[in-house]
This record gives structure tokens, sequence and C-alpha cells, in this order.
């Protein structure tokens, strides 16, 4: 399958990445490669084979309806850029 | 073409937050305010490394819910991903379930426009999380992100798009949202957000095969704004059909000050929720055992117990329908008739008086502020002539104002019902002096004469004579 | 006698028997930081004074008698995408510079339980993307070897430090060979062990259903000393397998006979150099000496799993680094005017090329219209995958491949092509597509005298198998003890 340039801003807008006008050649270069070869999985004799969903076959792992407080609230917002009245501060959003 | 001509199409998606203690996949407490971020762990702030493990009630719960509105279950289940970017949704993915819901095909049965009864679809049920809390900030400009509400847990119900009016549209939530409080998988409370609705509205020419397109409100939380949106809304769509203009698929923010919607995300940015089995969780797979263990221990149902008030307690189907309407409202129905004996008595009161100040407060039973134990007390004193209808439409009031003992309350306002014979006497011969026209009347034969005379006597005691008394001992004076 | 060239099971009998005490042990590895780290740049944070103060307290608690434990005062390294509470955990990514972690993984309450002592955090590819650590955000870490080649990677830092005596022991973490191929690259012992067996919790998180932590050790003992602590089920990772405990170092039986070896010809075929092939010729030779029975199969599997794995890596890896949005922490842009430009230019500012590349690639494969062609079928050769080994499996114990198609190459060689990168990832991604164990010992050296890696593979918790074979292997070629790390810098 052949990306566009347009497709790679696309994608590249729904990832939150900007990709400078320079860079758009290579890195569409790069992910049309990739791609080529990862079409060969559309190769591969999966007639009739389910998905793999999950490595394992755990199933049902559930948590008891139990409280446990997390015991170092502090350290949670430690490490935000900027905070207010123990919140994240961002700039303004409308809703 | 007139409106007439036009069928409104209504889907309604509530969002459901479930009662557990904790988050759906944490083990913080779900508990609504606390101080911001401290009701918050490394997964539920999304911290690197950290990984989601379901709680087991949420899946109980969405399956009693599924239960109750006549779903299937699903034996496999699973858990998806939905991504996209939102400061109150930390991983930048909201846990979801995409193609495999824990329950689909259902229906609730509701009255439509004209008291028939209607099956509404419920397309499916699933489970996923809610998202943190913006604030903005008035003052320093910003906006502010608290994450106590992220992953709490939500059961999303969809219905088909079967419903045709407002009117409908609002008996649907309000009869969802009874299950629900029955069930007691939610408590529902819509001032609090945890019962909110997203509106999708379309019109299309009556007769019509094909559905228009529609528009989405998204998060309301009161039934009021959901009727008047649809209907300003519905008429939006209509003129701009009538004036040749088409529907655009947007999303639009209802503004409840200026009855008007407006147009929300900048289309541009057209969403790719780029859905996938969330690799952090395992699937979920139910037993028959397992269902139908929820199912036998599935608290009764609204239906249920309308049939009980009709045909054990000898209610009107009408009275029926709007105890059982509510949870709480029944609850309080029951609770306060098996104290003080007397359901009918309890019934009149709830539907009467009390029903009319929730109406005039805009409030739902569940905030009736006092208790069932207050209720039948009242409705002992009315019963013991301790104090008049009159008075107990007072104490009502009170009840609502500063809740606490009914007897405490006529003792402080001084309304206990004047029973003394002495007393009664006295304003009996106070009223027939001051009213000669009327003794002549009721000696010319005009009985009701008499029921003049007690309304003054009650207006002389400020309602407090007991009206029985006065009744007997003025016709023993007239007639003396 | 080096202290640093002893292995943990030499150090722990010499501690045992009080001719070395922890602070000493400790300092050794101090010092041996010290005088290689600047060469070859191994670690992210070095926790020296940390190190020599615990190892102080512990070293009394041992005294006291108030602490127990054979693994007490032990030093340890961290690949620097475990987390650690208190101490930075970067992701060799400038979006986590300054990330201090509010808790502990679980791999880290574990070590701390046995009281070992944590000397620092590893280097890496950027978020373990990467097969030679030349994707780290900080510095290129070097091949103790020959410091102009790549230690390999991701967990490139881990394998450098162990080679280079600057740990005894230490943790990294495999998605599609990330423990193997460095440990190849560096002649060091590495395993993946079965998906599910160690807790994920608190590993920052690439591609979720291929993670694995292991050890990256001197010999196979030490591997199985440091299986037998990090394994285990964990209530916080979903996807944690609940089995009973395993003692691994009893596996170690030196005895392969009857041991049936499956040898996979697709996995000797085009793009693996010659000189793999002969030590790996050799590597099979010896095991028919001790004993096993050897086979030539055919598992026509690797393109389909390399293929499968980077469309699933990157897709799960797009969705994971979605909550590096500069909010709640990491790397905000100063360049912002509104919360889009938080968003977009925090993230393209703080995330290196290759980890771009894979975000965009994974959001390609999910995307409206791709889905079903790449992540969906991708998904359905991951089963064909998994029936294929699985058949192996009926026929063979152990299967043996090359862990990586070369020995280590030059700094710069593959950097500017990206797809060459991927296919060194030939031989060791199908095992984590499966789900399955894996572990690299070395068989031999290179003309130029790089190490060569054998892989050995398993079926879902044979760790002991795999474990007894690569031991059986490392007593009969004695490795170590035939070749050490020069440090030739040619």
């Amino acid at each position: 399958m052949k990306v566009s340039k347009e497709e790679i801003l696309h994608i590249a807008k729904l990832a939150n990445l900007n990709l400078k006008e320079e860079e758009i050649d290579t890195y569409l270069l790069h992910l049309q490669d990739i791609l080529n070869f990862a079409n060969i999985v559309n190769n591969a004799p999966v007639e009739g084979l389910k998905e793999t969903i999950g490595t394992n076959k755990n199933y049902n792992v559930f948590r008891k309806d139990e409280i446990i407080n997390f015991e170092d609230n502090e350290a949670l917002l430690a490490n935000a850029p900027e905070k207010e009245r123990n919140m994240f501060k961002i700039p303004k959003v409308i809703q | 073409m007139s409106r007439e001509d036009y069928e409104i199409v209504i889907g309604l998606e509530v969002h459901a937050e479930l009662s557990t203690k904790t988050k759906i996949f944490c083990s913080c407490p779900t508990e609504f305010g606390g101080e911001p971020n401290t009701h918050t762990c490394p997964v539920c702030m999304a911290m690197p490394g950290a990984l989601p493990v379901l709680n087991e009630r949420v899946v109980e719960y969405a399956v009693k819910a599924g239960l109750a509105t006549n779903c299937e279950i699903a034996r496999n289940s699973k858990n998806d991903r939905k991504n996209y970017f939102y400061p109150d949704l930390p991983k930048s993915y909201q846990i979801s379930q995409f193609d495999m819901p824990l329950c689909e095909k259902g229906y609730v049965e509701i009255e439509d426009e004209n008291g028939e009864k209607k099956k509404i679809g419920i397309t499916r049920i699933h489970i996923e999380e809610d998202a943190g809390k913006l604030n903005h900030n008035e003052f320093g400009g910003g906006s502010l992100v608290d994450l106590n509400r992220a992953g709490v847990p939500l059961i999303e119900t969809v219905s088909e798009p079967d419903i045709r009016s407002s009117k409908e549209a609002e008996n649907y939530l309000r009869k969802l949202k009874s299950i629900f409080e029955y069930i007691e998988v939610s408590d529902c409370k819509m001032q609090e957000g945890s019962f909110r609705a997203d509106v999708n509205v379309s019109v299309r020419k009556k007769g019509a095969n094909e559905f228009g397109t529609r528009t989405e409100m998204k998060n309301m939380s009161s039934f009021r704004s959901i009727v008047r949106a649809i209907e300003y809304e519905a008429d939006r769509q209509i003129d701009v059909i009538e004036e040749g203009g088409k529907i655009e698929q947007e999303t639009l923010r209802w503004d409840d000050v200026s009855g008007k919607t407006f147009s929300m995300r900048d289309k541009e940015d057209a969403q790719d929720y780029r859905y996938f089995p969330d690799p952090d969780l395992v699937a979920i797979k139910l037993s028959d055992e397992y269902i139908e263990n929820i199912k036998n221990n599935l608290p009764e149902l609204p239906e249920s117990r309308k049939a009980r008030y009709m045909s054990e307690l000898g209610l009107s189907e009408k009275d029926s329908n709007l105890l059982t309407a509510s949870k709480h409202l029944s609850n309080m129905f029951e609770k306060a008739s098996a104290i003080c004996k007397n359901h009918k008595l309890v019934a009149n009161w709830l539907l009467s008086d009390i029903s009319r100040i929730l109406n005039e407060k805009e409030i739902e039973a569940d905030q009736i502020p006092f208790t069932a134990e207050e209720l039948a007390k009242m409705i002992t004193l009315i019963e013991k002539g301790t104090i008049s209808s009159a008075i107990a439409k007072k104490v009502v009031e009170e009840l609502f104002e500063n809740p606490k003992d009914p007897e405490e309350i006529i003792k402080e306002k001084g309304w206990i019902q004047i029973s003394d014979e002495g007393a009664i006497k006295e304003v009996v011969q106070k009223i027939i002096q001051a009213n000669p026209q009327s003794v002549a009347d009721f000696k010319a034969g005009k009985d009701k004469a008499v029921g003049f005379l007690v309304g003054q006597a009650m207006k002389e005691t400020k309602g407090k004579a007991n009206p029985q008394m006065l009744n007997k001992m003025f016709i023993e004076e007239l007639k003396k | 006698m080096e202290i640093t060239e002893l292995t943990v099971h030499e150090l722990k009998e010499k501690l045992a028997n009080k001719e070395l005490t922890i602070t000493e042990i400790t300092k050794a590895y101090a010092d041996r930081i010290e005088e290689k780290e600047k060469g070859i740049g191994a670690f992210v944070t070095i926790l020296k004074e940390d190190a020599m103060k615990k190892a102080q307290e512990i070293e009394e608690k041992v005294k006291a008698n108030e602490i127990k434990g054979d693994l007490a005062g032990i030093p340890i390294g961290i690949k620097d995408n475990i987390c650690t509470k208190g101490i930075a955990t970067t992701c060799s990514s400038k979006m986590l510079e300054n990330f201090v972690s509010p808790y502990d993984a679980t791999v880290m309450e574990k070590v701390n339980n046995e009281n070992m002592i944590n000397l620092g955090k590893l280097n890496m590819d950027e978020f373990a993307m990467g097969g030679s650590t030349e994707y780290s955000a900080f510095h290129v870490t070097k091949n103790p070897w020959n410091l102009n080649k790549v230690p390999g990677g991701s967990s490139g830092g881990v394998a450098a430090a162990v080679a280079a005596g600057m740990v005894p022991w230490a943790l990294g973490s495999d998605t599609g060979g990330s423990i193997r191929q460095p440990a190849s690259f560096c002649g060091v012992v590495g395993m993946k062990p079965t998906y599910g067996l160690v807790s994920r919790y608190g590993l920052v998180a690439f591609a979720s259903s291929l993670d694995q932590i292991g050890p990256i050790t001197k010999d196979v003992e030490d591997c199985a000393m440091l299986l037998n602590v990090i394994t285990g089920h964990d209530e916080k990772d979903s996807t944690s397998e609940n089995r009973e405990k395993v003692d691994y170092t009893l596996s170690l039986k030196n005895d392969v006979k009857g041991m049936k070896i499956g040898i996979p010809k697709e996995f000797y075929g085009e793009g693996i150099s010659e000189e793999v092939k002969q030590k790996l010729e050799e590597a099979i030779q010896k095991y028919k000496e001790l004993g096993a029975e050897v086979e030539e199969f055919s598992l026509d599997i690797a393109n389909y799993a390399l293929a499968t794995y980077y469309i699933i890596a990157c897709a799960e890896a797009s969705s994971n680094l979605g909550r590096f949005d500069g909010i709640r922490y990491g790397y905000r842009t100063p360049n912002y005017e509104n919360l889009k430009d938080i968003y977009k230019n925090s993230r393209t500012e703080a995330f290196g090329d290759e980890v771009k590349r894979r975000i965009i690639l994974g959001t390609y494969v999910l995307s409206s219209g791709y889905y079903d062609a790449y992540y969906k079928k991708a998904q359905q050769v991951r089963t064909l995958v998994q029936a294929k080994f699985d058949e192996a499996f009926s026929k063979y114990d152990v299967i043996l491949t090359p862990t990586a198609p070369t020995t280590a190459f030059n700094i710069g060689e593959k950097k500017a092509n990206p797809l060459e990168m991927y296919l060194a990832d030939i031989c060791t991604v199908s095992v984590n597509i499966a789900g399955l164990p894996g572990i690299s010992i070395p068989c031999g050296l290179d003309k130029e005298g790089m190490p060569i890696g054998m892989q050995l593979i398993g079926q879902k918790f044979s760790e002991e198998t795999l474990l007894n074979a690569a031991y059986t292997f490392e007593q009969a070629v004695k490795f170590r003890k035939n070749y050490k790390p020069e440090f030739k810098n040619i």
C-alpha cells in the first residue's frame, strides 16, 4: 500500500506529533519501507485462524472491590510541570 | 411542509456511574468530592508502568443492569482501548468495550405520549472508565486537572433509535434511572453527574425509511434540559431542511441559559479512536451459573412492585405507577407504611403534597431531606387527631426545610390541634355570634352553612381546632 | 582475585565463608564503575554513594542477625525503564529525563526484599525501541569487547555493564530480543522468561503483550538465581501467571542426555553470517557429544513473525506512549500558547526519531481503513506462529538458533536505515510473539574477537529445561574462562 503525504500528516496529527517539512519525506520513505515488509502478513497462511487476543490464557483476572489508599499521594504530583491547588495546570480549555 | 409532517428520531447513550467502593481498574475510592487528586494512585494517574486490574463488582453490576433490562449477557467479553487525547483522560486512551460488550439486545418498556406501552430497544450495555474533571480557574487563567473521578466505573447503555419525542425520551430516562436505582448498581445522582446522557437527534419526513443525519449533545444531566434541547434541536433541524439546507453530523453543546445548541468541535478534527483489545487486560468469560446466580438475586424491579401495590394494597394503577417510578419514593412508601400501617394515607401524602414540593423545588425523590420514620410519625399524628390535615400540610413544608421529629415541630410551632371541648365550644359560640346570616341560612335548611362556619372557626384558630369536633358542635349549637 | 570478575554465586559463597564483606564487594563495584564507565557509558544514573551507604546498613543488619537471605548485600543494576521509587526512571528519553517514579516496580520490591543493593540505572534505546542503544537520548553505550561496536539493544547498558564487570548482574527487559541480543553481542547470559512469569507492574510499557523483564548475568547459574528472585504471581498485573514458585537452581543438572533439540533450518539461512553459522554448527556438535538428540526441521515463520512483531509492537506502543502528554509528568515544551501546543510540541521535542517513527507506524496500522489489513492480520499470524511452535514442541524439548544474524556491528553502521535494524531482530522476535521463554548464551568469538550468541527456545514455562540445556553447554565449553572483554579500541 502506498502512503501519501496527506496520510502521514493525518497520522502525525492523530499521534500529536509535528513533522517538519524537511522530515516528511524521510518519515514517508521509512514508513513505506517498513509497511512493504510488514505486508508479508497478508501472504501468511492464516485462513480460518482466530486472532490472538492476550499472550497467555489468563481470563477472569479480577480484583476485590476493597479500598486501598495509595500511600504517597505527594509523590504522585511531584513530577508535574505546573500545578496549582494540588491540580495539574494547563492552558485554558473551553469545553 | 409543516412541523407535523416530520418525525423526530432520538437515540440515547446513558452513562451511569456504578456504586462500587473502588474504581474500575484500581483500588482508589470512588467517593464523590474529596480534595483534588487525593483519590488517586499510579494506575488512575497513568504513571508510566502502572497496570489495570478489573474490579469484579463492575462486571457483576453490569450483568445485573443487563438482566434488569432484558439483555442477552455475553459469555465472552473483553476490554478495548479507545485512543484520543484530552487532559481529563490521563492515559490518552479510555478503557472501554468495542465489539464484545457485556450485554446486548435488551429493551425497557415505557409509556409513549398517549400513555400506551412501548418498548425501547437497548443495543448494548458496556463497561468503561470515567474521565477526570477540568476545573476552570476564573482568576489565574488556565484549567486545572483533578483526577479523582478518573477511573470511576461506568456502564454505558446505548438505546436503539426508537424514541420519537422529548416526552418519550424523558420517560425512557426515568425508567432506566429507576431500574438502576432498584437493582442498586448506581445511585444515579444527576446533580453529581453520576447519571448523564448523550442525546442523538435527527428528523425525517413521516413515512420515510431512512434516518436523517443526526447531531449529538453530550453529557446532559437534567431531564428538563434534555427535553428542551431535543425540542430546540428538532425544530432547528426542521427549519434547516425546510430552508433547503443540510444537517451536518456534529457534536453540539446545549446552552441552558440561552436555550440554544452550539457547534462544539472544529470539524477538521475528525476523530479516529483506533480501538484495539487492551493487552494489559485479559478475557472475561462468564458461566451460565454465574449469570443465573445474579439473576436469582436480582432485587424486585419496579414492574413487579407496581403489580404488588395494585393487587395486594388495592392502589390504583396510576398511583402504583407514580409511587414505583422512583425507588426512593417507593422505598419511602414501603417503609413509612410498615411503621404506621396506613398505606393509603402514606400514598396520598407522597403523591400530593410531597410530590408537589419536589416539583416546585425541581429535585428528585432521593433528595427528600426527611426520613420515612418522620413521615410515618406525621401520618400517625393525623390519625390520632393530634394535628389536622391543614396543619399536616404545614408540617410537610417544615419537614422539607428543617427535617426533624414532627412531634417536636408541632410542639415548637404550637400547632397541636385543639381538641378540648371547652375551648372548642368557646370558639363555636364566638363564630356563631359573629355570623348571624349563616345561622339564619342553616335554620332555613341550608346545611352548607355549617361548612362555612367550620372554615371560619379554623381560620380563627389558625387551623388548630379539630374539624370533626367543630362540625359536630356547630350542628349541636345551631339545633339548640 | 578480582572481586568484579566473580559471579554472584561465587560472591555468595565468599560472603558466607566470610572471605569477603558486603562493603568490600560494593566498594569494588563502585571503583570498577569509576574506572570503566567513562569508556563504556552503560549508566544513566549511578548510585555510588547511596549504594555504599546501603551496603554499610545491610552489613550491620546482617551482623546483628536482623536480616537473613543469601543475596543480602549483593549489588545489582537496573535497566532504566523499570520504575524505582525516589530514583529517576528515564527510559533514556528526554521525555522522562527528570521523572522520579512515585512507586517501585514489583520486581524492584522483590529485589529490595532480598536486600540487594542498586548500583544504578542502565542505559537503553529510548523506550526500549532499538537494537543498538544508539537511540538513547543521552549517550551511546560502547561494547566492552570493542569500544567501536554497539553493545546491542535495547538493554545495551545492561549487557555492557555486566560484561564490563560494573555490576555483577542486572535486570533488563525484552520485547523482541532486547535482553537476548545485547547479551549475545556482549558475551553474557540473557533470558527472556515466559510471558506472564515475571510481573510487568512498573515496567514502562513499550508493547504490553510482548514485554517481559528478565536477567542478564555472567553465567547460567546466576541467571537461575536471579530468576528465582523476580518470578512469582502479582495481583497488580492481570497477565501475571498464577503458578507455584520454582527453585530454578535445582534444574542445573549438567546433563542433556536424551534431550531432543530441534534445529529450524530457516533460522540458519540467508542473512545469517557465515561465522555465526559456523559457531552454531560447533555448538550443535557439542550437544551431540553431550548426548542430546539433535534433528533439523522446518519452522518457516521467521519473516511472518518479524512483520507481525513490528505491527503489534508499534500499535501497542503508539497507544502506550499516549500518556506522555506534558501534563502530569515528563517534559513540557516551553513553546506553547494552548493545550494543543503542549501536546504536539512536548511530544515532538522530547521523543527521538525512532520513537516517533514507531508511534507513526503504530498509529497508521490501527487507523480506520488499515486495521484489518495490518493489525487484525498480524493477530492472526500470531496464532499461526504459536501453532507452529506448539507443533515443534510436540517433537523437541528445545529449539536451538543463533541469537542474532551477526555479531555486534559498528556504531553508526545501521542507524540511518531503520528497516535494516529491524531485520536484525529476525531470530528473537518470534519468541515474544508466541510468549515463549528464550535464553542466549555465548558460544564463541568471531575473527574480530566479538562474541557470538546462541539462543535456546522452549515451550511455555520450560525455563528449567532451558537453563539445564544452557548450563550443560556452558560447563562443557567454559566460554568465560577462555575469553574476556578487552576494551579494545580499534
